[in-house]
């Protein structure tokens, strides 16, 4: 995609200075699981995911994608299985480099600009150039005085994806971020997102935008009934993916 | 024993001539109630923050007695006051009783549980919304109290108006521990009960009047409050 490349170059001038890139990677998921109420949710799953490429996740509708997601996130604890950054089990200092655009965006009852500055203070430094500057990339400039909660559902969206850049992560957990914008802010956050994996973040994105992610994945994870079913690389997966499953879902037909 | 029609212009005028014994008696009301308030919210909100976003055994046991404690009759929260700061009981050495102070402890024993109660309610609501968000960012158990306090503070003033409400509505712990001693203790509504029962209807109502004034005005700051809060949607 040149177009997007080049508009890449031009939007993302910010500085992302991390010492060791990728120094939480390769993350490993062995026999994970995940019960509720005796059910089973998700699992047992196998994983490892590596530096370098940008991985997105996919799978019908209550497949399982937002659990995995929280799960590799250490939101919620899996029933059993490992999972491991770098060789360790998820600690703080993991999360605090990691962050997180949940599906549904959780914004403080504060202005624009201050829930920015709210997860600056968190990491010791609240700039007003990397406030500015995250918001610009998103296109929120104009908002920052605005109460968040006003914002409309694909502004709320973007400012989500702009606190979690502001925390310039080394492993970017992104949940349908796209998913109540319009086709030019989806453009726009691809945008952001490609030039994130770019600068040495790595990012998991889950969507179910066939589209989306033919633009912009590296390699395909599709996850069904809890069960990861294939993992390929993106120039294989869109044509000729090797589960059944996939073949149905990327036609349109609803696999459950 | 005045009529009562009598009774209500002798009222007005007292009310309106700002009659210096009336004056002294309102602002002593406020001054007792507002510092009841001010150090129910420091022990409340926290211990309210505190209670919404801890888990511990025996939690849900703790959640019951404060809100049990938020119906307190003012006559017995007056007399346990009473013990604790009479000669004989454990507090007696400060000398406290039918003084200012005193009224201010049992009004701030009154209130603190109404405080604790309602804000552990405000509190819960927006710390099951924040929580995960709050693990994800790794905010510090500190960080996270205060930004919910913060994000909160619109209901949070609710609170403490409607903690404002009740105290200087009271009357029965008051009269216990203040006993309504003439430019001493003297307070609002001690005033009404002992007015009323002398037979001098005007200043009762004189003060009466103006607690229903206080009342007013503070249910149209709790509704702009919340106006406000919901136009800013900090609600
Ligand atoms: N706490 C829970 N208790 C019980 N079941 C749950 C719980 N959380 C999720 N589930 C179930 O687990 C399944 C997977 O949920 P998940 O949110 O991960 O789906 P998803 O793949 O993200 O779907 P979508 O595409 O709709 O976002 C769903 O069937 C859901 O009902
Ligand atoms: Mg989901």
């Amino acid at each position: 995609m040149p177009m997007l490349e080049a508009q890449a170059g031009t939007l993302h001038t910010m500085a992302v200075n991390r010492t060791q890139p990728g120094a939480t990677m390769p993350l490993a998921v062995r026999g994970l699981v995940l019960d509720a109420n005796g059910t089973r949710l998700l699992g047992p799953l196998d994983l490892t995911l590596s530096h370098g490429s940008l991985s997105v996740l996919m799978g019908p509708n209550g497949a399982g994608k937002s659990l995995l997601l929280r799960l590799l996130h250490g939101m919620i604890k899996p029933t059993s299985g490992e999972i491991t950054w770098a060789g360790e089990p998820l600690n703080d200092d993991h999360r605090r480099r990691q962050a997180m655009v949940f599906q549904t965006p959780v914004l403080l009852r504060r202005s624009v600009a201050a829930n920015i500055d709210f997860v600056l203070k968190q990491r010791g430094a609240a700039k007003y150039a990397t406030r500015s500057g995250v918001l610009e990339k998103v296109g929120l400039q104009d908002k920052a005085r605005q109460p968040a909660r006003l914002l409309s559902g694909g502004e709320q969206q973007r400012l989500a994806l702009a606190r979690a850049l502001a925390t310039e992560p080394e492993v970017l957990f992104l949940d349908e971020p796209t998913a109540s914008l319009d086709p030019a802010s989806v453009l726009m956050i691809e945008e952001i997102v490609r030039a994130a994996q770019d600068q040495g973040t790595k990012v998991i994105f889950v969507t179910h935008d066939v589209g989306q992610a033919r633009r912009l994945a590296d390699e395909v994870i599709f996850l069904h009934r809890g069960h990861v079913l294939e993992r390929t690389a993106a120039a294989q997966f869109f044509d000729t993916p090797n589960s059944h499953e996939a073949g149905e879902f990327l036609a349109g037909r609803i696999v459950l | 024993m005045q009529d009562f029609g009598q009774a209500f212009s002798l009222a007005f005028a007292l009310v309106f001539s700002g009659d210096a014994d009336l004056l002294e008696i309102i602002v002593l009301s406020l001054k007792v109630s507002l510092t009841a308030v001010g150090l129910s919210c420091a022990i409340g909100l926290p211990l309210g923050a505190g209670l919404a976003i801890s888990r511990f055994p025996g939690r849900g046991v703790v959640l019951v007695v404060v809100n049990a404690l938020m119906g307190l009759p003012p006559v017995v929260v007056g007399l346990m006051v009473y013990l604790t700061l009479s000669n004989a009981g454990p507090f007696g050495w400060l000398q406290l009783l039918y003084s200012p102070s005193a009224m201010i402890i049992a009004q701030t024993v009154l209130i603190t549980p109404i405080i604790a109660a309602l804000s552990t309610q405000v509190i819960s609501d927006l710390h099951a919304e924040y929580a995960e968000q709050f693990r994800s960012l790794s905010v510090s158990p500190r960080h996270a109290v205060t930004a919910l306090l913060w994000d909160a503070r619109f209901s949070l003033m609710t609170v403490a108006l409607a903690g404002f409400g009740r105290a200087v509505a009271e009357v029965g712990a008051v009269i216990i521990v203040g006993g309504n001693i003439n430019h001493l203790t003297r307070v609002m509504t001690t005033a009404i009960a002992l007015e009323t029962s002398k037979g001098d209807l005007a200043l009762a109502l004189a003060l009466g009047i103006v607690l229903m004034t206080i009342a007013l005005v503070v249910t149209a700051m709790v509704m702009t409050m919340r106006r406000t809060a919901t136009a800013y949607a900090y609600a």
